[in-house]
């Protein structure tokens, strides 16, 4: 074994993966697709998504905090994995008002990847059709919050130029929702729009000024479904 | 009263900016103080408004944000005047059961505005909470941190009297409790009710012999000795203690931490209240004993907001220590120093979830951490930390005191020692009981005169709801294990009223980071509140053993992970309740309910709905009555 590695098995499969990696990205890199939404890129995992949830030793864990081990058996792909994870996103549906056919997000959003890839034609549970109000004062971005998922991408992601937080998360419980300083003048910065847009999973945050530029068909999930092979 | 003065006036800037600044330099602008400065702020203006999370920000240096997720997190903490006097009144089960809902009305019609309002002179809010942990002695309420116990509506009709007229609240209290509920520091009303003594707590103890005891020995033998008595944490989970401390020692680090859990929440539970009252300095030396024992330096009690009225009862007892050189610098003269701070939560049950613990003391939103890392690696300020129960640190000084072996006695073989429980409910006499564990269901039942009975909750809405068949159980960590609430519930009560209360404080508790806990709490209340209205068929039922096993599988701490209890455990022992409840003749009925539909478009029109309102809740209602139309 070489040194710095582990040996561990995700679905049978014998991968090799970093010493101090995560189960999800040990996955990645070997090119095995686990479902992900608050993940993202270098940020810091939160966990808040529960969506990479695996089975190690009989234990449910969320594959973007727990560091690989040696000999590490990880269940990913398994019928009670499977169910776990839509009725997450079924969850999320519900939670929120997502009405894909007139949101700016729908073919870029990976909640919608997700629910294709698990073939959700309608949630278990019934929706609870919370009234949100748009955030529409700011200058160059939408803050729609009936469609956020508590992801916190925008908090962990987002800073201000000199590196401190403008998103926040703020109440608590089922009330929970971010918030944006918008005393500071970053928050409405174009630039800082346009990342806020890219590091939301969903439409929660849509710069204004951009809807449509790229026709539906045409975006990120329609040329390539999420969980297609690399 | 200060802020009395302020009546009406309206909050100016500069004026707010100034005291804030005296506040925050009190603390030396401390990050960790954040949720202190927050509750005194709360505390002189009765409200937290947009304008002073700024100023707060803007003299603490934080990103604004950041402040106004700590500010809103907590339920004592509030945007909107909470009134200068805030009336919080308990609605946990048990207060249910005592009268709570009559002395909600009494308050209503008394002060004038429903609950959750504040009167529009800002004199007197309404507002309601979780348990408070009073549940031998309900109904109980808060009154701007200070408890009164058993409550009537007559007395409510005084005491809002007396709060039109500015009585000082200390003035309004009625007999003092025994003990020292009675003392200066103190000044409650509040009663211990000890019920049951036993060898380890409430007996005769001389403070600062278990230090003496545990410097004889050496710090690895402390930690030998708690792993031999076999002494597991107290507050509901059982970790072994001696192991938690002996991880936290081999932790390496420049400094350690001792923490002592008395963010006291499940409802039921009070007996940590109890032993603050009674025996802090045993508590107190139980943790300078493990600080000893970790080789820490400093020791933190994280005291729930509902306990603020101990807090000077509990800083005199630590004045004391220190003189007594119990605490502070060179402990008896040798070379050990250990001092212990009181932090004071705000309100959030999630904040006895240790890592939810330390991430309040450290001035944060209450929210738990992931693991890895463990506290014992990476606690507070991200040092090695041991966080134990109110309870544990007891037992721990006892322990040092009287030997591994006199502690291993008592119980069974894996459950060792005693267990102080915290009775209440129907039963003649509510209060603590020092138990050995192993006793069951049926002889506790006994002990404190419960006849006729339905139910017991063991261990909060957290642990489980056992029927008669079960009364056999033994209270032990292999069979039936508790934090120490046992709530029983008599033939007359309801059980899916219960379990409705539960679910509902669920809800209300959940921090709202991860999603199963959020979305999973909110669906399960509205899933038993369809079978509650008659619309439910077994396969509601069976949705609700579904997702309730999801949300306790894929939750990211203790909350979500017991939160469907409740429903999971009397669904399996009281299961011809739901049985009678669903309807049998079709197999599915949609959530949507005409009947509602009627009756929200209704409020929404401001008529009155002419149809039955069977299941609906009675304030619904009451608003729907104020309407002046019909439909």
């Amino acid at each position: 074994m070489e040194q710095g590695h582990v040996n561990l098995t995700i679905d049978g499969k014998e991968i090799l993966a970093k010493d101090g990696q995560t189960i999800v990205q040990a996955a990645r890199d070997n090119g095995i697709f686990v479902p992900t939404l608050c993940d993202f890129r270098s940020l810091n995992p939160a966990g808040t998504c529960r969506i990479c949830t695996v089975k190690v030793a009989g234990r449910f864990v969320p594959s973007c905090t727990t560091p690989v081990s040696y000999g590490m058996v990880v269940e990913n792909e398994t019928a009670e994995l499977t169910d776990l994870r839509r009725a997450l996103i079924e969850m999320l549906f519900v939670e929120g008002n997502h009405m894909c056919p007139s949101c700016e997000k729908s073919g870029n959003c990976e909640l919608q990847a997700l629910a294709h890839r698990y073939r959700i034609v309608v949630p278990r549970f019934p929706f609870l059709f919370p009234v949100q109000k748009v955030e529409a004062r700011l200058q160059h971005l939408f803050i729609e919050h009936k469609r956020c998922i508590q992801c916190l991408r925008c908090v962990r992601g987002v800073k201000a130029k000199d590196g401190h937080d403008i998103f926040g998360f703020i109440r608590r419980g089922s009330d929970v929702r971010i918030a944006l300083d918008v005393n500071d003048p970053d928050a409405v910065s174009e630039e800082t729009a346009k990342k806020a847009m890219e590091i939301c999973p969903v439409g929660a945050l849509i710069q204004k000024r951009v809807g449509f530029k790229v026709p539906i068909g045409q975006r990120k999930f329609d040329r390539k479904p999420e969980g297609s092979p690399s | 009263m200060m802020h009395i003065l302020n009546r009406n006036h309206l909050l100016d800037p500069n004026e707010i900016r100034g005291e804030i600044r005296v506040i925050v330099e009190k603390y030396h602008s401390d990050r960790t103080q954040l949720l202190a400065i927050l509750r005194e702020c709360q505390e002189r203006w009765r409200h937290l408004p947009a304008l002073m999370i700024t100023i707060i920000a803007d003299e603490m240096d934080l990103p604004r944000v950041h402040v106004d997720g700590v500010a809103t997190f907590y339920h004592f903490l509030s945007r909107a005047h909470r009134g200068n006097y805030t009336v919080y009144v308990n609605r946990s089960a048990t207060a249910e059961m005592a009268g709570a809902a009559a002395i909600m009305k009494a308050f209503e019609k008394e002060v004038g505005v429903p609950f959750g309002q504040t009167t529009a002179d800002q004199q007197i809010g309404l507002r309601t909470t979780s348990c408070i942990g009073m549940c031998d002695q309900e109904p109980a309420v808060l009154i701007n941190e200070v408890v009164f116990t058993r409550m009537t509506p007559a007395r409510v009709k005084k005491l809002v009297k007396a709060m039109r007229a500015d009585v000082p609240i200390h003035e309004m209290l009625g007999k003092l409790g025994e003990g020292r509920n009675g003392s200066r520091a103190i000044h409650s009303e509040v009663v211990n009710n000890i019920r049951h003594k036993g060898p380890v707590f409430f007996t005769e103890y001389f403070p600062g012999s278990a230090l003496k005891q545990a410097m004889e020995v050496g710090s690895l033998d402390v930690i030998e000795q708690i792993k031999a008595s076999g002494l597991r944490g107290r507050g509901g989970a059982g970790f072994p203690t001696g192991q938690k401390w002996g991880f936290c020692r081999a932790a390496e680090a420049d400094t350690r931490y001792v923490m002592c859990n008395a963010d006291e929440g499940e409802p039921g539970t009070f007996k940590d209240r109890v032993l603050l009252t009674e025996m802090p300095e045993l508590i107190f030396e139980g943790m300078a004993v493990a600080g000893y024992a970790i080789e820490a330096k400093e020791g933190i009690l994280y005291l729930r907001g509902e306990y603020a009225y101990l807090k000077e009862h509990l800083e005199h007892v630590l004045t004391q220590m220190r003189s007594r050189h119990l605490l502070g610098r060179r402990i008896l003269g040798t070379r050990f120093s250990f001092d212990i701070q009181i932090k004071m939560g705000a309100g959030a049950y999630i904040c006895g979830e240790e890592s939810a613990l330390i991430e309040s003391a450290e001035g944060k939103r209450g929210q738990p951490r992931n693991r890895p890392p463990f506290p014992v690696t990476s606690g507070y300020l991200r040092r090695p930390t041991i966080v134990n129960n109110v309870e544990t640190f007891g037992c721990a000084a006892k322990i040092v005191l009287n030997g591994a072996e006199w502690f291993r006695k008592m119980g069974t073989s894996a459950s060792a020692g005693v267990k102080l429980l915290s009775i209440a409910g129907d039963c003649a006499k509510p209060g603590i009981y020092e138990i050995e564990w192993g006793k069951s269901v049926r002889e506790v039942l006994e002990l404190c005169g419960a006849e006729n009975v339905l139910a017991v909750q063991v261990g909060g809405p957290s642990g489980q709801c056992i029927s008669e068949r079960e009364f056999d159980r033994k209270l032990c960590f292999s069979d039936l294990g508790t934090g120490g609430a046992f709530t029983v519930f008599s033939k007359k009560r309801d059980i899916l009223s219960i379990v409705h209360n539960f679910m509902e404080f669920f809800k209300d508790e959940s921090c709202g980071f991860c999603v199963p806990c959020r979305a999973g709490n909110t669906l399960l209340l509205k899933a038993l509140e369809k079978i509650m209205v008659g619309n439910g068929t077994h396969a509601d039922i069976e949705g609700i053993k579904s997702l309730g096993q999801m949300v306790k599988t894929a939750s990211r701490c203790g909350l979500g992970q017991t939160s469907p209890h409740p429903l999971l455990t009397s669904i399996q022992n009281f299961f011809e309740v739901y049985r009678d409840k669903v309807r049998n003749d079709v197999d599915y009925l949609s959530q949507f309910d005409l009947r509602f539909a009627v009756i929200d478009s209704c409020v929404a029109a401001n008529r009155k709905p002419n149809l039955e309102l069977e299941g609906r809740d009675e304030r619904d209602v009451k608003e729907v009555s104020d309407g002046t139309g019909s439909c």
